[in-house]
This record gives C-alpha cells, structure tokens and sequence, in this order.
C-alpha cells in the first residue's frame, strides 16, 4: 500500500476482515448437510447392504432429478426472499404442455420440449408481475397460481394422461444413456447440468448479484438504483424455466404426462432448499446446499423404502426432517443477532 | 482547530460564482403533515453547506427529494442553473447528486466491494457476469485514495457500525458526485474516523464538490461548515455564515421562540420518594450508564433528540431489551426485569409511540382493548369470559376519562387518535398501574385532541401515578414534566428542574454542549 503524503493519519480506518467468521458459519451449515447425508449414506448401507447397489444409487439419483431441478430454481426466488408455492402444479402444466403439442399436435420433439420449458417460464413471469408489479405477497400470488396451473392442467389434457408412446426418443430424455464410460440415466445429468448452470448464474452472474442483494434488503437495493421490479420478475421466470424443465424430465421418466401428480412436489422442493441452508429470510444459500438437500430428501425416502418402512411413516419422518432443519436456520439466524 | 475560509466567496475572484445548486419554493405534503413548506437553499461550489433543524424540520424530506426517492408536490431544483427532475436514485446518480443515507443503506449479504459498486458493477461475458476481481480491485483503488482500511472481501453484515458507515461514505463518494449529501456522517462514528472524514470533505472541497452537510453536533458545524441554514417545522429559517453565527443564535432559530411554555406545573409533587430508581443502566447497543429517579405523582420528562436513546431506556426498564449492567429499585426494593410481563407484575406500564402496532387492536372493539390485558379478572372458573362486568367495567372508563366513542362495540380504528391513546391508558388503569411510561404520546394527534392528553397525563400525575414522558417536542416537555431528563447518545447529559429549563437550554444538553459555552 503506497503512503499518502496526506496529513490526516491513515491509522484508525478499523483494519482487517472479520468475513472469515461468517464465511466459515455459512460452510458449516453446508459441511453439516453434507456430513447428515454422509451419515444417512452410511446408516442405510449398513441397514441393508443392496442400498449400496449401482442400481439404486442410479435410482436414487434420478429420483433426486425432478425435486432437485425445481429445487435449484426455487433457491433464487428464496434467496431473494420470496416463495414459490406454484412450482408443483407448474411443472405438471409444462409437462401437460409438452404433452398436447408432441402426443396430440404431433410437433417435432424440440418444440415440445422448449414449449414445456417456456410454458413454466412464462408462469415465473406472471408470478413475478403480479409480486414485484401488483405487489400482491408472493405466498398467496403463487399460492393463486398454483390453483390456476392445476386447473389449467386438468382442463388441456381433459382430466386424462396424455402418453408419449407414439413420440419415438421422448423417454431417452430421461432415461437414455447416452454418456459413455458412466452408466447412469440422462435424468442425472441433466440435474448436474442444471445444478452448473444455476450455480455459475447464482454466484458469478448479475442475476445472481441482485438475487442476493434484493433478499439481503429489499430497500437499500432499489435506493442504490437497481430496478427491483424488473429483476424480482427475472427471478421468477428464471425459476419457472426450471420448473418447465423439471416438467418435461418428468413426463420422460414416466413416458406421460399426469395431469393429477405434482401437487406437493413444491414442498420437497423448499424442503430441499431449506435443508441445504438457504435462509428463509433471504440473503443467504448456496446451489451447492440445494443439491444435497435434495439428495438427503431422496437419500431419505428411498432409504426407509428398502427398509421395508410403510410409506405413510416415511412421509412422518419427512415431515420431521423439515422441522429440524427450519429449526436449524432459526438457530443460525438468532445466533447471528 | 480547521482551516477553513471564505463561505460562498471560494471562486478566485472572491466573487461568489454560480451556485452550483439552487432549490426554490420546494414543498411537500404527507397524510396529515405538510413536512416541507416553501422552502429554498443553495449550494455552491466548493462549499460545505450545513442544515440544520429539530427532529422533523424537514431535512431529511427535503434531501430525499434531492436524491430521487420522494417527489416534491411543488417547487424548482436548478443545477448549473438548468432545471432537473430527479425521479429516482438511479436519476440522481446521472445527475451527480449522492446521499450518504443517515440510516445504513446497506445490504448485509454481500461483501463490501459488492455494495459499494452495486448497480455498476463491471461485467464480462456479454455483460451477463459480474467481474469479482475487477470489483475488488476498484474497491481497493477507491480505499486507498479514501485512505480506508477494510477488506473488499468482507462481508458487509460482519462489520462493526462503525465500518459499515464508512462503506456507505465510500459508496456515496464513488460517485465522484458534484453534489454530495450527508444525513448525519458521523452518527456512528469515532472522533478519528471524523476527523479521516472531515479529511475526506476538505478534498472534496477542493475538487469543487459542494457539499450538503446534516448534522446536530454544533461543535462540527463550526469545524467543518461554510454556511448554515436552518429550518423549522418544514420551513425554511435563515442562512448564516457560520464564521459570524454563535451556537447559541443557532440553536435558538432550531427552536424558535414560539409557545414560551405558558402553563408550567408547579415544581415537583410534594413527595419525593422515589418509585422508580435506576442506576447505572447499560445497554449492549446504545446506552450507557443511566440513572434518574421518578418521584410518585410526578411527570418525568425526557427530552433528547432521535437515537439519543430515550426509548431505549423505556424498552429496557420494561424488559424489553437486555441490559448488561446497571440495577433498577421499584419502592426501593431491587427488581430484576427480564421480560415485559415482569414490568407489568410491578405495575409498569409502556405506553409505545406506536399505538397502532404495539398498543392497540384496531379492528377490536373499545371493551375488548381495554380489558384485554386483565382478562383474567373476568373469566369464570371454567374460563369463559364474563361479558357483562367487562362492559360495565369498560362504560366506567369510557365515562371517567371521557372517551369519545358512540359505544363501546366500536372498532378501536373507527376513533380519534386521542382517544385511541386513552383507550391504551385505560388498559393500564385497569392492571392497576403505579409508572405509566409514555413514548410520544402525542405523535400523530392534533393539535385540539392534545390538550386532551396532556390534561390526562396532568389528572394521573396528581392522582398519584407517577409518570415518564418521552417527548421530542420541547414545548411539551416544558409544558408538563416537573423535572426533565435529557440524553445524548446513550447517556443522561443533564437533570433539569422545570424552573431552569427552557428550550435552549435543553437544545444544548440535546446536542452535548454545556450551556455555559455555547452562550459565550
């Protein structure tokens, strides 16, 4: 540092940077998910040594696909500091979507699958408008959406399943395997792509900048004149492109699009958000985090499942898994005022 | 102690040149409040032109609208002598006018480098990404010509006070603004980083930025100051250079002389036994060492200006807020107050400035407000609620204190803020309340319905109620407290008797200076 031949000393300026501290809490919380799901990996292969198999580490992780996918979208608008309860019905409009034009309209597959995808897009869109625009509490205006897209679903596809089974390619979204070296479904790839991508735009890109900025505080941002407005509307859509493509992974595995599933999925989805450490509050989590929350979600369930656990318990111990962990973000939070 | 010169004459020629900029007949009007009435200042360059004024005088309003975050209802704003319109921050940004905020402005979860150049970041990758290194660096550039110390890196929520301000004076600066606003700098900071500060401004001088400069500390003004200019009540007062004003002259156009106390209580109730004693009471984050005493059947003023601390000692005798140290007597008897349920057991009663948030049940009925903190001295033994003696019970009160509602099914929002503030009252009444803490009990009423209030607070003092008057209006204070209490960040600077109190004085225990000096 070179010397300013000014008079005023430079000596109080309050030296050094106490990030660290915080730096190392925020690892922590993420080192703590990741060692939960390290001991759940640990507990149910010593359970039952077939949890370990290939094959069900492969399932696991294309279970993990769909609510992870929507997870990752949803950490922005939770870092943001919003909600998005419209992500389950969304994805099962975008998949009904994808459904019409390829099973009914016989569309080439790229304009079904980026239909699908545009289709949850333009749902974050209007969620965005009607937060940011007509200020309308993102808890309710996505709590509405969520009604619109179920009814809206049942409606197109006539309260039916559309199948895919005349549309030659669509489950090897999916399911195919097309990495060589790496037997391991599409699904997952296509999660760990999505995951990348939402990491590099959450931690390197202005999108993510003003993500963490308008949860961080919502006034000192638009003060600094930054348009909220328009950049809460990004988010969103954002968000609901993920939702599209979870919509449209999850019309391959199932080789149709249900008109009835997806109610509920927006639950693990925040579930898995919360689990990975993103606050709440706002301001604070990390793609990273999302990722192993979801892994523990699905690590969870299909680990009770091969322990032959009746399916109503497992939906009990999820339940509780989500109240440890939102507990766990209020001590942090408490702990940091 | 500085070297400064010449006020408005900084030009070579010692010629005043153009201001650089000129606010005319500016006004502006919120529900119920007119918070800026015709008011002008100019600015030229090269000048640290103070303002001045009491708790809403208008200076904050007015450098808000000056930064694009209100809109003025009328009024001219000439920069260089054309005309702008600033709507919005961004809008003021373009124009070169920068507000170092009084409150912290700042976003805890981002790092410093990320505040300070938020909305201007430097991009790569099609403009898509944000350049961390390049924005570490720019930030370590515009430290070193600021000579700050702080870690780019650091996360904004992880620093002190102290540090955040000097981020957010960093950020103001960035700017390279020609116009540079700052609402009370200082407020946090240590006498040296005011003087790095004070540092910072003569450079800026210098370079021919003109400074608006909001502070109550006279002893800065003096210090750092070319002009000053008051206002009062959203008004604007005068302008004085501050090389011939006294701080005495200046802190009595703050005040003005306008409602000289007519009716003062005659001085302290006869008994002087203290109710209520606290010693030495301290706070994590703002007071330090407090003590007073309040008598029975006294109004206990205190007077201070905002953030000096007087909620806050509210807050903590009612528990609150934790303290670190210090220990409280009710009657004598050493109490320990950890929450407000234990102050409502030793029949302390806080009455908050915000009635509508804390106080009351708006969309609730007047019998339902008053007896809902007793509910329990009206519930059968199987736990239903005995409607009958709550009414007759609420009539009583409405009657005794004369609130004026239609009945007492009336919602709590269909009423007065008068008579809202005595339905809290009677709340209090009803738990059979010795220390009535009052927090602006004022705020937001008219002026015929605070007659009312202050005749109430007068009744409960001489029925023997012993009373702590929080109030930021001097008038008041002087008007009703038998003895008054004035703080100045965090701490009591002063225990005045009504008889030797006036506004001036109370101005100068306000803003930390000893009478005596300032009147030199």
């Amino acid at each position: 540092m070179t010397a300013p031949e000014k008079t005023v000393t430079p000596e109080t300026g309050t030296e050094s940077a106490p990030s660290r501290t915080g730096v190392l809490r925020e690892k922590l919380q993420q080192f703590l998910a990741f060692a939960s799901l390290i001991a759940l990996v640990i507990f149910f292969s010593l359970a039952n040594p077939n949890f370990m198999s290939w094959s069900n580490v492969s399932g696991i992780l294309l279970s993990t696909a769909v609510i992870g996918i929507l997870a990752l979208g949803t950490t922005f608008v939770i870092i943001s500091g919003g909600i998005d309860l419209s992500l389950g019905t969304g994805m099962t409009l975008a998949a009904v979507t994808t459904g019409t034009f390829l099973s009914v309209m016989g569309l080439p597959l790229v304009v079904g699958v980026v239909g699908g995808i545009l289709t949850g897009a333009l749902m974050g869109l209007v969620n965005g408008f009607n937060i940011a625009v007509l200020k309308i509490p993102p808890f309710i205006a996505t709590l509405a959406m969520m009604l619109i897209a179920q009814g809206l679903a049942l409606v197109i596809s006539g309260a039916a399943p559309i199948y895919f089974s005349g549309v030659e390619g669509f489950n090897l979204i999916a399911l195919g395997r097309s990495v060589p070296f790496l037997a391991l479904p599409n699904g997952v790839f296509i999660l760990f792509g999505m995951a990348a991508i939402a990491a590099v735009l959450l931690s390197k890109s202005i999108i993510g900048r003003y993500t963490f900025a308008m949860g961080s505080n919502e006034e000192a941002t638009s003060i600094s004149g930054i348009n909220v407005r328009r950049w809460k509307m990004t988010v969103y859509t954002l968000s609901g492109a993920f939702t599209g493509v979870a919509g449209v992974v999850l019309a391959s595995r199932l080789n149709s699009a249900q008109p009835a599933l997806g109610l509920g999925y927006e639950l693990e989805a925040i579930a898995a958000v919360v689990i990975g450490g993103t606050s709440l509050a706002g301001g604070k989590g990390s793609i990273v985090g999302t990722l192993i929350g979801a892994l523990i979600m699905s690590v969870l369930t299909n680990g009770l499942r091969i322990m032959s656990i009746p399916q109503e318990w497992q939906t009990v111990v999820v339940g509780i898994v989500i109240l440890i962990a939102v507990y766990a973000d209020n001590l942090r939070r408490s702990k940091e005022q | 102690m500085s070297s400064m010169r010449a006020p408005s004459s900084s030009s070579p020629g010692g010629q005043p040149s153009r201001p650089l900029l000129q606010i005319e007949g500016m006004s502006k009007g919120f529900p119920g409040v007119q918070a800026l009435d015709d008011v002008r200042l100019d600015l030229y360059p090269g000048e640290v032109h103070a303002l001045v004024g009491e708790n809403g005088a208008g200076k904050s309003t007015l450098m808000k609208i000056l930064s694009g975050i209100y809109e003025r209802d009328s009024g001219t704003m000439l920069l260089d002598g054309s005309e702008i319109t600033v709507d919005g921050p961004l809008a003021a940004q373009r124009l070169g006018i920068s507000i170092i905020h009084q409150e912290l402005h700042l976003m805890p979860d981002l790092t410093v480098a990320e505040n300070i150049f938020i909305g201007r970041e430097t991009r790569r990758g099609l403009g898509l990404f944000v350049d961390d290194r390049a924005l570490n660096r720019r930030t370590e550039e515009l430290f070193e010509d600021l000579r700050i110390h702080l870690d780019p890196r650091a996360l904004v929520g992880n620093l002190k006070v102290a540090q955040q301000q000097l981020v957010e004076i960093a950020k103001a600066l960035s700017f390279n603004a020609r116009v540079l606003i700052m609402d009370e700098p200082t407020a946090a900071l240590t006498e040296q980083e005011t003087e790095i500060l004070f540092g910072l401004i003569r450079d800026f001088k210098a370079r021919n930025t003109g400074i608006i400069y909001i502070s109550h500390r006279m002893e800065e003004l003096k210090a750092i100051s070319d002009r000053i200019t008051v206002l009062r009540d959203g008004t604007y007062v005068d302008t004085l250079d501050t090389e011939e004003a006294e701080v005495g002259q200046v802190i009595s156009l703050m005040v003005g002389r306008h409602i000289e106390g007519e009716t003062r209580p005659t001085t302290v109730a006869d008994d002087p036994t203290p109710v209520l004693e606290v010693k030495g009471l301290s706070t994590r984050s703002l007071l330090r060492d407090v003590s007073f005493e309040l008598r029975r059947g006294e109004i206990l003023g205190f007077a201070g200006l905002m953030g000096a601390g007087r909620t806050e000692v509210a807050r903590a005798i009612c528990g609150a807020d934790r303290i670190t140290s210090g220990e409280m007597f009710v009657n004598g008897e050493l109490v320990s107050i950890k929450a407000p349920s234990d102050a409502a057991k030793l029949r302390i009663g806080y009455l908050s400035e915000d009635r509508k948030r804390f106080g009351l049940m708006l969309d609730q009925d007047v019998k339902f407000n008053i007896v809902i903190s007793s509910l329990g001295e009206f519930t059968n033994r199987f736990g239903f609620v005995r409607d009958g003696a709550a009414s007759e019970v609420s009539e009583q009160y409405v009657r005794s204190m004369k609130i004026k509602t239609p009945s007492i099914r009336k919602s709590a929002k269909n009423l007065s803020g008068g008579n809202q503030q005595k339905i809290v009252v009677a709340k209090w009444l009803l738990r059979d309340c010795d220390i009535l803490i009052f927090d602006e009990p004022t705020r937001g009423i008219d002026v015929g319905a605070k007659e009312e209030i202050y005749e109430l607070l007068t009744d409960l003092a001489t029925a023997g109620k012993s009373i702590m008057m929080i109030s930021s209006e001097l008038p008041e204070v002087l008007r009703l407290s038998h003895r008054i209490v004035v703080m100045s960040e965090g701490r009591v600077t002063g225990v005045l008797d009504n008889a030797e109190a006036d506004q001036e004085t109370l101005m100068s225990y306000a803003t930390h200076i000893d009478s005596a000096g300032s009147l030199a």
